[in-house]
């Protein structure tokens, strides 16, 4: 977990302060060298447990059905982790008399934990934003609390973003666009905690931006004007790129599906990298850490410092991916919707 | 590591959170939200063409003021002109009427003077008559004092009377 790795600068950095020159040595046990990489995965990808508390495993073998118990019984009714060269490895496997097989797994896994808190908490946000509107007179008073606090943010995406893009009837779209925005925006942020609320690292992962840019596609594409769909199948290119191959249709075909695609791997790496780098940075501490005390000393000074700035770099890219995210979506359901050029 | 595949548990998950939230939202967040500072906008708008409405109503009542003001000042000079006009004709008109007023008083008076003068002339006469008379009287007194004198006026007279018969 990145919670680790920031709790790690904090003691590290104290410690620098009080005896930089003996740390380092004697705190890191002697080890095989550190997989840097591996750590990078463990930290950025899920678990069953968070931090060092047991998440409940949910499974079900296609033999004995459905089993619920605390990650950390395992092993536990023929289940247990994956060994650690095995394709699965990380995941919960049933052990068969064929060997380990990948049972269906619907654990509340660190990400789904942290999905279920987050969207809680943007749900008690929203709701709230709308509670005071519902319960003040919204011409007489300006906002307070918490609405004050999301009503620009609300009317920047709507008026600058959704408005514009989107077209006319943007008031259709916007409550998905919005949901859109706002979600990404409080994942990536909350990713960038590394304790309790946080910690998890949601919006750096595949399923989560798929099923986002999913939701994208199918708003795009559902709901497509005539004229969309003539453009794609028939598009005003000279008639020998469109007969006897349809080579633009081809294109223009490949290209619906590379938009949203685009936004699932756009927001993934975005947030993946910053993570990893992050972590990367962190890990110099330790990678230096059985070489001379003064380079060890002067690599995790670099290591903070480096950190604090990614850090900063990270929130600037959580408000940006959600911004852009939405920004596209709305370009494409806007290009959808339109009737004429 | 399956860093590119999704996870399908998460992915189920995902699906089936997030649809509740875009429910959830799209049903009694957003909109709520949209539709009031749609609203407040709204009201803004109308608010602010009022203002300009009023402002532009302000201006026009102004002029119509200031218009006003100029034909009130302009009919004050006019009173006031033909006020002094109607001063001076009742003036002159005054000073004829008295005029005329004290010629006939004069007339009058002039008349009652000649009246007057007449009145005492004819008194004067009539006084002077009787004066006479008394004189006329006291002579003859005078004259018929003794018999002869008298004899001979009876005489007189009694020819007169004869001649006069005689005459007749």
């Amino acid at each position: 977990m990145r919670g680790k790795g920031l709790n790690c600068i904090f003691v590290l950095a104290v410690l620098l302060v009080l005896s930089p020159l003996r740390v380092s040595a004697r705190d890191v046990p002697e080890q095989a060298d550190l997989d840097v990489t591996e750590i990078i995965y463990e930290h950025t990808g899920d678990a069953y447990f968070w931090h060092k508390v047991p998440l409940p495993v949910i499974v079900r073998s296609r033999t004995t059905g459905w089993h619920v118990f605390l990650a950390s019984a395992l092993p536990c009714a023929g289940f247990e982790m994956a060994a650690e060269d095995s394709p699965y490895a990380g995941k919960v496997v049933e052990n068969t008399p064929d060997g380990p097989v990948r049972p269906a797994d619907l654990s509340i896994t660190r990400n789904v934990l942290s999905l279920l808190f987050s969207s809680l908490l943007l749900v008690v946000l929203i709701l709230l934003t709308a509670r005071w509107y519902r319960r003040h007179d919204v011409l007489h008073e300006t906002p307070t609390g918490i609405a004050a606090l999301l009503e620009p943010v609300i009317v920047m995406i709507e008026d600058e973003v959704i408005k514009e893009a989107v077209g006319p009837d943007y008031k259709r779209y916007s409550p998905y666009l919005l949901t859109a925005f706002f979600f990404i925006l409080l994942n990536n942020l909350l990713g960038i905690l590394p304790v309790f609320p946080g910690g998890a690292n949601l919006t750096g992962n595949i399923a989560v931006t798929f099923v986002l840019a999913m939701c994208t596609f199918i708003a795009t594409n559902v709901f497509g004007s005539r004229h969309y769909w003539k453009d794609i199948f028939w598009p005003d290119v000279p008639v020998f790129l469109k007969v006897p191959l349809p080579l633009m249709p081809l294109i223009e075909l490949i290209g619906l599906f590379t938009k949203p695609f685009s936004l699932m791997i756009r927001l993934f790496a975005n947030i993946f990298a910053g993570h990893a780098m992050l972590i990367g940075l962190l890990c110099v501490i330790f990678v230096t850490a059985r070489m001379e005390p003064v380079i060890n000393g002067s690599m995790m000074a670099v290591s903070v410092l480096l950190g604090v700035f990614m850090d900063c770099l990270e929130l600037l890219v959580a408000f940006i991916q959600a911004y852009v995210f939405t920004m596209l979506s709305a370009v494409f359901i806007g290009a959808s919707r339109q009737t004429n050029h | 590591m399956s860093l590119l595949l999704p996870e399908p548990g998460l992915l189920l998950w995902m699906v089936l959170i997030f649809a509740i939230v875009f429910f959830i939202l799209a049903k009694w967040g957003f909109p709520v939200i949209s539709s009031m500072i749609d609203k407040r906008n709204a009201y803004i708008e109308t608010s602010l063409r009022k203002a300009e409405e009023a402002e532009s109503r302000l201006s026009s009542l102004e002029e119509e003021h200031r218009r006003i003001m100029e034909q009130t000042r302009h009919e004050q000079a006019q009173l006031l002109k033909e006020a002094s006009e109607a001063r001076a004709r009742m003036l002159s008109e005054a000073r004829e009427e008295a005029q005329a007023l004290s010629a006939q008083i004069l007339d009058r008076a002039r008349e009652e003077i000649a009246a007057g003068k007449e009145a005492a002339l004819s008194q004067a006469r009539r006084e002077i008559a009787l004066l006479g008379v008394s004189i006329a009287e006291k002579i003859l007194r005078d004259r018929l004092s003794d018999d002869a004198s008298q004899q001979a006026l009876l005489d007189r007279l009694s020819d007169e009377v004869l001649r006069d018969n005689d005459n007749s």
